[in-house]
C-alpha cells in the first residue's frame, strides 16, 4: 500500500517537474540520474584536505582575536565553527535540503522556510508548516550559522544534529516521525546509494542529521562590502556608509556591542523588548530554555549578514521593514514591553536619541554586509522525484 | 593562582622589572611630546637598575610612528589627515577646537596633541556628535587632547591590541570616557575624566593592561576592569564618583572571564556621588558609596590603596545573585573566587551602608562601619590582618600566604602583540579559496572567467597577475569588472596570484549540474 502510494506520487511529481520547466533552462526531461555521483569537490570557500574533509578558508583566518572568541573590531578572527565535512556529504546534504521527502506528507523541504532565493528566510513573520498551519516563530537566515553556538530563536540546541530534529519533527513545521523518515528515504534506492557514498553505514538518522549539518555548515558569507573594507581597501565603502558604520559602532546606537563584527552577531542571548504581534501570546523564549525569569523574553541575537534580504525582522517578524526594525532601538527602553510583568531589558537598550538621518545611514549600512557569492546550487532533480523548488 | 604564579614567575625570570621613567625616546624633535623625552639622570642604583631596562617595551606598547608626520591646524579636519596617512604615521594636533569624529581602522597611527602657551587640542562633539575617537587598527596611541561634549565615548578601542590612551583630558562626554574593548597589551594613564555616567576609564574584555596615574571623578564609576584578565590599576586618584574602582565579569557578554586583577596603591575617596547611571545599565545598581567592588571576578588582589570616607563601604565583594540590574547567564561563573585583600588604608567608611548590608551586620551581630562586605558562595578568598577592619561576611577568607605584590611590575608584554603569521603558500590558498573562488571557478564561468583560461594567460607571470588585480581594468565585454583586491597587500597579493597559477582542480568547480 505504502509502495503503491509511493509510486503513484513519484508519477506525478516527475510528471510535474517537466510542466515545471518547461521555459526554463533546464532540460529536466529526464529522472535523476541513478549512476549520480555525488561531487568529489568541496563548495566554495573551502580546501579539500588530505583526509577528505573540506575546511574552511577565509581572510579572517590571518588575524587573532581576543580570547579566539572572534569579536570585535575588523580585523579579527572567527569564532569557533563547524568544518570538516566531506564534499559527499555536503552535496548529500544539498539534495536533501531541497526534498520535500523529509516532511511527514512530503510537501515541505527544508528549503520551504529557508529559501536560498531570500537568504534562506521565507519572507513571513511566522513560517508555515505542516498542512498549512503558523509556526510560532520567524525562520531565521542559514547563512554563517557554522558559527553559531546557539541554534533556534530560544537557543535550545547547540549544534545543527539537535537542531534539525526540531523542525523535522514538529508537528508545526514538517510533521514527520523518525520511523517515517528513514522509511521513506529508504525506499529510495538512489538515495540508498547516495547515503553508501557519503557514508559508510548508509541511511540512518545521526547520518541524515549530520548530512544536513554538513551543507547548511558550507553555507558562508564573508565577502561583502563590508568585509573589503574591513580588511583594508577604503574605498569599497562610501561616504554615507562609513558614516553609518561609526553610527552602527559608536556608544551611542551601540548596535555593534551585541552584533559583533566579524560575523554581526555575539552568540549571546539578549532580552530587547520588541512590541508582540497583535492577538499573540507573549513569547518567553529563553526564559524556558534556561529555565531562568531574566532571560524572560531573551532570543538569540541574530547576524546581520544579509539582513536586508531577510524581512519581516525579530523573532516573529515584528517589524515589516529594516528601517522599522532599526527605529524600534531608537524610541526608547522597554516602551514595548508587557507593563504587568517586566523584563529584564539587557542594559544596551536605552534611548540612543538618534535623528532620523542616522537611522537611515545605519540601513545603508546594513546593506554593505550583503554577499551570496558562495550560493549553492538549487538541484533541478531530487532523488525522490518529487519537485524541486523553482 | 596557578597563572598568576606562573606569569609572575616568568616575569622574574625574563628580569622585567622596568618602570615608567627613565626611557630613552629618539623620536623626531619637531615638537616634544609630553610623554617622551628624558628623565633626569641619577647615580642612583636603584635608578641605574630601571635605566638598565629602559630597552623594554612596558611602557609603549604602541611601539614608534615615525615614518611621517603631519600636522593638522585647527580648521583642518584630523581624520582627512588620518585617511590619507600610512601606517607609521604620527599626526601632530595643534591647538584649537575640532568638532568631529575620528575614527581609524588602520594600523601604527599616533593622535598626539601638541600644546602652545598650555592650550590643546580640543575635541568638541557639541552634545550632537556621538564619538570622539574609534579605533579599530592595532599600536594606535592617543595623548594630549581634551575631549567633550559627545553623546558616546571619548576615546573607544574596538579589538586593537598595543594600545597608549595618556594624558589627555575627558570632560561631560557621554558613556565611558576611555573605553579599550576587546584589545590586548594596553596602557591607559595620565588621564582626567570626569562626568561620565557610565564609567570614566572602562576596561572590557581585554587582556594585558595597566591603568595607572589617573584622576577620575564625579563619575557614576571611576575604573571599571571588566571580562578581563591581567590587568593592574595602580596609582589613580579616585574620587567623588558612585563607586571608584570595579573588577566585573559582567553576564552576558562573549568572553565570560575575569581574573588576575591587581588594584593598588589608589587613593580611593569620598565616591559618595548620587548614581546617576542610565536606567538598566549595570552600574545603575551600584550603591552610592562603594569604594571598590568586586563582582564574580576571579584572583583579584586588593593591597595598599588608602579607602576613606565611602558611605556604603570600602570594599564590597558580590555575586551575580547579589547585585542590581545583572542578567542570567548560563556560561558565565556567578562567584568571586580567590579574593585577595591584602593591607590597605581604610578610614570612616560604611557610615551610611545601604539597608541590605545592615542586614548582613544584623544577622553577624556586628556593630560599627563595615570596611568590607562579601556575599556570595565563592572559595578560596583570602585577607591579611583581618583585625585592620570591619569585615562583614568574610568567615570563609582564609590568612593570605602572600603580603605584597611587589615582583609583579607589569602586565604589559615585553613585545606588542604581533600580527598573525601566516605562510605565503597558505596566505594564497586563504585567499583564493575564501575571496576568488566566489567569482572564478576552475574549468567554467562564474562572475569572472574560469582558473585554467587566467593561468593560460599569465602562467609564469604572477608579478602581470598581481598588477592586474590590484588595478582591473575591464578586457571582456560580456563580463563584468573585477573590484580591485588590493586590500589584500602585496604579500598577499603575490601568494594568491601564485597560488592560483599552479592551482589544480582539486577545489571548487563549476557547480554541479544537479
Amino acid at each position: 500500500m505504502r509502495s503503491l502510494c509511493l509510486h503513484t506520487f513519484l508519477s506525478l511529481a516527475l510528471f510535474s517537474v517537466s510542466l515545471s520547466s518547461i521555459g526554463t533552462q533546464s532540460s529536466a526531461e529526464q529522472a535523476f540520474p541513478l549512476n549520480y555521483e555525488l561531487s568529489k569537490q568541496c563548495p566554495p570557500g573551502f580546501s579539500l584536505e588530505n583526509d577528505n574533509e573540506c575546511r574552511l578558508r577565509s581572510l579572517y583566518q590571518l588575524y587573532s582575536s581576543t580570547q579566539g572568541q572572534g569579536v570585535g573590531g575588523t580585523k579579527t578572527s572567527l569564532p569557533q565553527y563547524r568544518d570538516g565535512f566531506s564534499p559527499q556529504q555536503i552535496d548529500l546534504g544539498r539534495f536533501l535540503f531541497f526534498d520535500s521527502i523529509l516532511s511527514g506528507d512530503q510537501t515541505i523541504s527544508c528549503a520551504t522556510c529557508h529559501d536560498p532565493r531570500k537568504s534562506f528566510t521565507d519572507g513571513l513573520a511566522r513560517s508555515i508548516g505542516a498542512d498549512g498551519q503558523h509556526g510560532v516563530r520567524s525562520a531565521p537566515t542559514l547563512w554563517n550559522s557554522a558559527f553559531l553556538t546557539h541554534l533556534n530563536w530560544d537557543a535550545s540546541a547547540n549544534s545543527f544534529e539537535q537542531q534539525v530534529q526540531t523542525p523535522l519533527f514538529s508537528r508545526l513545521e514538517m510533521n514527520n516521525t523518525p520511523e517515517n523518515l528513514i522509511t521513506s528515504l529508504k525506499n529510495i534506492p538512489i538515495y540508498r546509494v547516495l547515503f553508501k557514498q557519503a557514508f559508510a553505514d548508509g541511511i540512518t538518522l545521526k547520518n541524515i542529521y549530520s548530512s544536513l549539518a554538513a551543507f547548511q555548515a558550507s553555507l558562508i558569507s564573508l565577502n561583502s562590502r563590508y568585509d573589503e573594507y574591513a580588511h583594508g581597501n577604503h574605498s569599497a565603502l562610501n561616504a554615507e556608509e562609513i558614516a553609518g558604520f561609526n553610527i552602527f559602532r559608536s556608544f551611542v546606537a551601540r548596535c555593534s556591542e551585541c552584533h559583533t563584527p566579524p560575523l554581526f552577531t555575539n552568540n549571546q542571548i539578549a532580552v530587547i523588548g520588541v512590541p508582540q504581534p497583535e492577538n499573540r501570546p507573549f513569547d518567553v523564549g529563553a526564559e524556558l530554555t534556561f529555565a531562568s525569569r531574566k532571560l524572560r523574553g531573551g532570543f538569540k541575537v541574530p547576524t546581520l549578514r544579509n539582513i536586508s534580504n531577510t524581512a519581516p525582522y525579530m523573532h516573529q517578524g515584528n517589524f515589516s521593514s529594516l528601517r522599522d526594525a532599526t527605529e524600534f532601538y531608537n524610541k526608547g527602553r522597554g516602551h514595548a514591553a508587557p507593563k504587568n510583568n517586566p523584563l529584564y531589558l539587557h542594559w544596551h537598550i536605552n534611548e540612543p536619541d538618534l535623528t532620523s538621518n542616522e537611522i537611515d545611514l545605519l540601513v545603508t549600512f546594513m546593506k554593505t554586509l550583503e554577499d551570496e557569492k558562495f550560493m549553492p546550487m538549487i538541484p533541478k532533480l531530487l532523488p525522490s522525484g518529487l519537485v524541486p523548488p523553482n | 593562582m596557578k597563572t598568576k604564579i606562573l606569569v609572575l614567575s616568568l616575569i622574574i625570570a625574563t628580569g622585567l622589572i622596568g618602570t615608567y621613567i627613565g626611557k630613552k625616546y629618539s623620536e623626531p624633535k619637531v615638537i616634544q611630546m609630553i610623554s617622551k623625552g628624558k628623565s633626569p639622570s641619577s647615580s642612583n642604583t636603584e635608578t641605574a637598575v630601571i635605566d638598565s631596562n629602559a630597552g623594554s617595551e612596558h611602557s609603549k606598547p604602541a611601539g614608534t610612528a615615525t615614518n611621517a608626520i603631519v600636522v593638522v591646524n585647527e580648521g583642518e579636519s584630523i581624520q582627512e589627515a588620518v585617511k590619507t596617512a600610512s601606517p607609521g604615521t604620527t599626526i601632530q594636533i595643534m591647538p584649537g577646537t575640532y568638532n568631529e569624529t575620528v575614527y581609524i581602522d588602520k594600523d601604527s597611527i599616533h593622535l598626539i596633541g601638541v600644546f602652545d602657551q598650555g592650550k590643546r587640542a580640543r575635541l568638541d562633539g557639541e552634545g550632537k556628535l556621538n564619538d570622539a575617537i574609534l579605533y579599530s587598527g592595532n599600536n594606535i596611541a592617543v595623548e594630549n587632547l581634551f575631549i567633550t561634549g559627545y553623546k558616546g565615548n571619548g576615546i573607544m578601542g574596538q579589538a586593537g591590541n598595543n594600545f597608549e590612551i595618556r594624558n589627555n583630558i575627558i570632560k561631560d562626554t557621554g558613556v565611558y570616557g576611555i573605553f579599550p574593548q576587546l584589545g590586548k597589551n594596553g596602557i591607559v594613564e595620565h588621564n582626567v575624566v570626569s562626568g561620565i555616567e557610565d564609567a570614566a576609564i572602562y576596561i572590557g574584555m581585554s587582556d594585558n593592561v595597566h591603568v595607572s596615574h589617573n584622576d577620575v571623578f564625579d563619575s557614576v564609576a571611576g575604573i571599571e576592569i571588566e571580562n578581563s584578565r591581567h590587568a593592574i590599576v595602580e596609582n589613580n586618584f579616585v574620587q567623588n564618583n558612585t563607586g571608584g574602582i570595579l573588577a566585573f565579569i559582567t553576564p552576558g557578554l562573549p568572553i565570560k572571564t575575569t581574573y588576575d586583577v591587581i588594584i593598588r596603591n589608589n587613593f580611593i575617596a569620598n565616591n559618595n556621588h548620587p548614581n546617576f547611571g542610565a536606567p538598566g545599565s549595570t552600574v545603575a545598581g551600584i550603591p552610592a558609596g562603594t569604594g571598590i567592588l568586586v563582582m564574580a571576578a576571579d584572583q583579584v588582589v586588593i593591597e595598599d590603596n588608602i579607602i576613606k570616607n565611602n558611605k556604603n563601604t570600602g570594599i564590597l565583594i558580590v555575586d551575580h545573585a547579589n547585585a542590581a540590574n545583572i542578567t542570567d547567564d548560563p556560561d558565565s561563573e556567578p562567584n568571586p573566587d580567590e579574593v585577595s585583600i591584602l593591607n590597605n588604608t581604610m578610614l570612616n567608611n560604611g557610615y551610611e551602608p545601604i539597608v541590605e548590608i545592615k542586614g548582613l551586620m544584623a544577622l553577624e551581630l556586628k556593630t560599627g562601619q563595615p570596611d568590607i562586605v562579601h556575599v556570595s558562595q565563592g572559595s578560596g578568598s583570602c585577607i591579611l590582618n583581618r583585625s585592620q577592619y570591619v569585615t562583614v561576611g568574610l568567615g570563609d577568607f582564609s590568612d593570605c600566604e602572600f603580603t605584597h605584590t611587589n615582583n609583579i611590575d607589569s602586565y604589559l608584554l615585553n613585545t606588542p602583540v604581533k600580527p598573525r603569521k601566516i605562510e605565503a603558500s597558505e596566505r594564497g590558498m586563504i585567499a583564493y579559496l575564501g575571496v576568488c573562488t566566489g567569482c572564478h571557478s576552475f574549468n567554467g564561468r562564474l562572475i569572472g572567467p574560469s582558473i585554467q583560461q587566467i593561468q593560460a594567460l599569465y602562467f609564469d607571470n604572477p608579478e602581470g597577475l598581481v598588477e592586474y588585480i590590484a588595478n582591473p581594468i575591464k578586457k571582456r565585454p560580456d563580463y563584468p569588472e573585477m573590484p580591485s583586491q588590493r586590500y589584500l597587500g602585496d604579500e598577499t597579493m603575490m601568494a594568491v596570484a601564485k597560488y592560483v597559477l599552479q592551482v589544480e582542480n582539486v577545489s571548487p568547480s563549476a557547480p554541479a549540474s544537479h
